[in-house]
């Protein structure tokens, strides 16, 4: 695989084929629509699910050749690029990877059209710009993952935010207008007070020569500001980061934006644009300002804010009456987990972190997909009108049951290998939080297990519950990859954590934590 | 192409330019006269102006591509600021022109001097730009703002026109006085008005505390507070805007507001810079009144012209903050700003010229809701423009790399003003309450019934499409605008040990 890989160059084109292809397609989308435009709705839908689905067929083809292609012992950037693109601010196109970027590009590029094929007849309204705003989005998320040029980093990173802010806001649900805006203001305020600490950090090290540094090596490697101005500036990043985890207490926008937003948004934001937050911090904040993130008292702050997001969001989750709100809600817990792991600075607890990140982009995107399906048959999401499903839609309910077994962390699905490295990482060096965040995982069983009873057990006392039909095969198709990947994760997680294992270490030195020396150890305890 | 600003044949040189625009706007004065007012008439004063203007701008560029230069420094300026500054004016002008002539038929009235009083007006401009001596200073203002209180007033039968105008022409006369009052403290205090000379006489006498320049200072700083609408001097503003044709709503936000900082910045830079005590911290406050108290009214309004009106004090806010760095980079990252803003004001007035009624104010944010399902490419053009100068990257094209320059300006400045950069960026996330209440207006509510959806005509359709093309363009690819900004901030500082000589 690899002799071939390298006889195409393929390190040479793909990430930047992978940004092209979906702004390509856009234009594809637009040209269609304009073709389309006497066309009755059901044909536009058809015209543009199906190119949608084939463009994102396409990107996931090609970016498989990552997985083979990186070196995992290797901590240089991989398939690396860089292109002047604004010399006059010393602005490059520089992109590459590591192996958390590929791991997070894979989840991007295989949820995607899984994405398309759960929007498939839910989006009857203005298909070629629904379907154009997730190509859009597709390009700014995998661009936040390649930058590595902190002014390109914010490019992408706010290109994402039009598409989202345009899917929840066009083809959400009865409060989408607020759910909308919330969503967009407390992204910005984060995003702005980045560029600003930013533009310091670049001119900062440009220094006397005028000419701003963007660059993420040379920025990661000279980076030493006065201790105080070092807070700020990591505060600044902070703000921008966890209001995309999203932390506790910056969560509330999330909620909303999950529940209103249409059944494809709500799982590219929650599988995909939360990853945000997190990379950001793994990526972004811990390496430029490893003094700051190192210093005690933040320390104490973020774990304290990370296990109040897991308790917070897993009590809540509890009394939620809506099925999309408790899984919106768990996404705060779960985000917390991660958070922890990254702040226990072990090489466990990041690579555990990574992987948590990974398990619920598959497990909730998996939840939200279920719970559009659901929501197409009955048009409620509320867990009062449903009950004893299982015995109408019996595929359904096996889906179901082991999405939820994954979210709760059950040995032999991946959600376990996540939360158990996270923990067992974190324990080492803050316990007391570790402790606490354990017990969660009791309360995370309660309430997951509650909504499995109570969407498809209990009596079936609904009439209209009665005449559902079962999963179709568009369906049975779009859920195969996921639960696949569920157990794959949850019984062989080696290859994910032989990927991450060296871009962990590197950023784990870097703030002074505990590395880890040898890979395969963790590897066996499976 | 060195011109001897001492000898009379050399200052005409120097002033071409300005020369050809004005003599031809003479002579439109006389031609817009010579028949009785119908559509057709104006129309073809106004393309003759447009060729006027091009011809203007064709001179402009030709002096700015043979690197024109005065042989010893006079009263007018020989630099690529002044060139780079004159092509925004002319720009402007050319779409004011461009708007009127398919939007002032619409309002009923087809006065084809609407059209001279732009030329006129942008005169008064390109002699702000070129001035280096207050009193052609006092005289750029003049020519400009006189034109344009004729212009707030054009539609004579709108009782609102003639109160805003009214309006605008008393507190602009009274902003004049203070200006000429703060130009008579200067030259009292210092013996000169010419901006070289004065920069010299404070630096040898070491003036830099005199209160009668400080006082002098205030004065001035009022009467470019009131031209260029800051807070607390706007009140005149929102009315005014409100009740103009949009394409001069469009003006008098974009050019005139230009015209008054590109002297604002030259007087600063090139003959008070060493008076930063003095007004570094005026500006400073006067820029957070600007941004917090503009940012807080527009968030209220439902008058898209009112609105915009009100977001063109913040940007005055916005650009503030470059004046403040007092750097070469904020120079620059003025001529960019300025660029970026014009193109999204025009876009965005193209747009509410296409959907203004006659006999309104213009029209209100309901006008706009669900426009996306039946003129979608309107609603994307606009939707550009909004996000533009919400500053948002790709979306809003140029309008990002407009803040992020004077960011970049308030960051690296020598006076510390990163705390003024963190305020510029909070209130621009609450202008993003009222930018993308039209974004939402457009996009994510039906259409409602009844409403029209008027056609877009041909002049207006290209300052359109143009705005919106370049913004995108300019937003991927900023690299070239920067490099012209930079190369045109030069504006000469007063003396060697000013903090300004250095572009840090």
């Amino acid at each position: 695989m690899n002799g071939l890989l390298a006889a195409v160059h393929y390190n040479t084109w793909i990430l930047t084929t992978l940004l092209a292809l979906p702004l390509a397609g856009v234009a594809v989308l637009a040209l269609q629509s304009r073709a389309a435009a006497g066309a009755d709705a059901a044909a536009k839908m058809e015209i543009a699910r199906r190119t949608a689905l084939a463009l994102f067929v396409v990107e996931a083809a090609l970016s498989v050749g990552l997985w083979w292609s990186l070196d995992y012992s290797s901590i240089e950037w991989q398939a690396a690029v860089t292109l002047p693109w604004i010399p006059a601010w010393g602005i490059h196109y520089k992109i590459g990877v590591d192996g958390i970027a590929v791991v997070l590009i894979l989840l991007t590029t295989f949820l995607m059209p899984l994405t398309v094929l759960g929007s498939w007849t839910g989006i009857r309204e203005k298909p070629f710009a629904f379907y154009a705003m997730l190509l859009l989005m597709t390009t700014g998320m995998l661009g936040v993952f390649v930058a590595l040029d902190l002014a390109l980093f914010y490019v992408f990173w706010e290109l994402m935010l039009i598409p989202m802010y345009l899917i929840i806001g066009m083809w959400g649900g009865s409060r989408r207008v607020y759910a909308s805006i919330k969503f967009f203001l407390f992204t910005m305020l984060g995003s702005l007070l980045m560029l600003v600490a930013i533009l310091y950090v670049a001119f900062k090290t440009g220094g006397a020569s005028g000419v701003p540094v963007f660059d993420y090596d040379l920025l990661a490697s000279s980076a030493a500001y006065p201790a105080q101005a070092a807070l700020w500036l990591f505060g600044a990043f902070f703000v921008a980061f966890a209001v995309k985890v999203p932390m506790w207490p910056l969560h509330t926008w999330l909620p909303d934006a999950h529940v209103e937003a249409p059944t494809g948004g709500s799982v590219v934001l929650a599988s995909i644009m939360l990853k945000m937050g997190t990379f950001g911090f793994i990526r972004f904040a811990l390496p430029l300002f490893p003094s700051a993130a190192s210093d005690p008292a933040v320390r104490t702050v973020m774990v304290t804010l990370a296990v109040i997001g897991i308790v917070y969001g897993a009590l809540v989750s509890m009394v939620q009456p809506d099925f999309k709100k408790l899984v919106a809600y768990s996404s705060v817990s779960h985000l917390g987990f991660v958070m922890l792991g990254l702040f226990a600075f072990t090489t466990q607890g990041m690579q555990g972190a990574v992987m948590v990140n990974l398990n619920h982009g598959i497990s909730t995107g998996a939840l939200f997909l279920l719970i559009g399906m659901l929501y197409e048959r009955r048009h409620t999401r509320l867990f009062d009108e449903f009950g004893g499903i299982a015995r109408v839609m019996p595929m359904y309910a096996v889906a179901l049951s082991i999405v939820a077994f994954s979210s709760m962390g059950l040995p032999g699905t991946n959600g376990f290998v996540g939360e158990f490295l996270v923990l067992i990482g974190a324990f080492r060096t803050v316990p007391v939080a570790t402790t606490i965040a354990t017990t969660v995982v009791i309360i995370a069983a309660v309430y997951l297990l509650w909504m499995v009873q109570r969407v498809i057990y209990n009596p079936l006392a609904r009439r209209e519950n009665a005449v559902l039909h079962d999963l179709n095969w568009r369906e049975v198709g779009l859920l195969v990859p996921l639960v696949i990947g569920i157990f794959w994760l949850g019984i062989y997680p080696a290859p994910i954590l032989n990927r991450t294992h060296a871009a962990a270490n590197r950023v784990i030195e870097r703030v002074g934590g505990v590395p880890e020396v040898n890979p395969t150890e963790l590897t066996v305890r499976q | 192409m060195t011109f001897d600003l001492a000898l009379p044949s050399g200052l005409l040189g120097a002033v071409a330019p300005e020369l050809i625009l004005i003599v031809g706007a003479m002579a439109l004065t006389l031609l817009a006269a010579w028949r009785p007012e119908t559509d057709a008439h104006q129309r073809s004063v106004g393309k003759a102006a447009l060729w006027l203007l091009a011809l203007t701008a064709a001179a402009v560029v030709m002096y700015a591509a043979r690197g024109a230069s005065a042989a010893a420094p006079g009263i007018i300026a020989v630099d690529g600021f002044r060139w780079a500054a004159d092509l925004v004016f002319l720009a402007a002008a050319a779409a004011t022109i461009a708007l009127g002539i398919e939007s002032n038929p619409k309002d009923r009235f087809v006065t084809a001097e609407s059209h001279v009083l732009v030329l006129l007006s942008a005169v008064g401009m390109m002699i702000l730009a070129a001035a280096r001596d207050l009193m052609i200073v006092f005289l750029g203002i003049e020519t400009m703002s006189i034109a344009v209180y004729v212009l707030a007033a054009m539609d004579r039968r709108s009782v609102r026109a003639a109160e805003g105008a009214l309006k605008y022409f008393l507190l602009g006369a009274f902003a004049s006085a203070f200006l000429l009052y703060g130009i008579a403290l200067v030259y009292g205090a210092t013996g000169s008005t010419n901006l070289a000379v004065i920069g010299e006489t404070i630096a040898r006498f070491g003036l830099t505390g005199h209160t009668m320049i400080s006082i002098g200072i205030a004065m001035l700083l009022v009467g470019f507070g009131f031209k260029v609408a800051a807070v607390p001097f706007h009140m005149w503003a929102p009315d005014v805007y409100e009740a103009a044709p949009a394409p001069i709503t469009a003006f008098m936000a974009v050019a005139v507001k230009a015209g008054a900082f590109a002297a604002l910045l030259r007087v600063w830079i090139e003959s008070l810079s060493m008076m930063d005590a003095a007004w570094l911290a005026p500006v400073w406050w006067v820029a957070v009144a600007t941004m917090v108290v503009g940012n807080l009214i527009a968030l209220s309004q439902r008058n898209v012209k009112r609105l915009l009106a009100y977001s063109s004090i913040v940007h005055a806010g916005y650009l503030l903050v470059a004046v403040a760095a007092g750097t070469s980079l904020g120079t620059s990252a003025f001529l960019f700003y300025i660029v970026a803003y014009t193109l999204a004001n025009f876009g965005a007035f193209a747009v509410v010229a296409a959907l203004g009624e006659p006999g309104t104010t213009g029209p209100a944010i309901p006008d706009f809701e669900g426009l996306w399902s039946t003129r979608p490419w309107l609603a994307v053009g606009f939707g550009v423009c909004m996000l533009a100068l919400l500053g948002l990257p790709v979306f809003g094209g140029a309008g990002f790399f407009a803040k992020w320059y004077v960011l970049q300006a308030a960051v690296t400045s020598p006076h510390g003003l990163v705390l003024l950069a963190v305020i510029l960026v909070l209130t621009s996330v609450v202008s993003a309450g009222y930018y993308l209440d039209l974004v939402r207006a457009m996009f994510m509510r039906p259409r409602p019934e009844g409403a029209r959806n008027p056609a877009v005509p041909p002049y207006t359709r290209v300052v359109l499409v143009t705005s919106v093309a370049l913004l995108l363009a300019i937003g991927l690819f900023p690299g070239a605008l920067a490099t012209w900004a930079r190369k045109n901030a030069a504006v000469t500082p007063s003396a060697a040990r000013s903090p300004f000589a250095q572009g840090r």
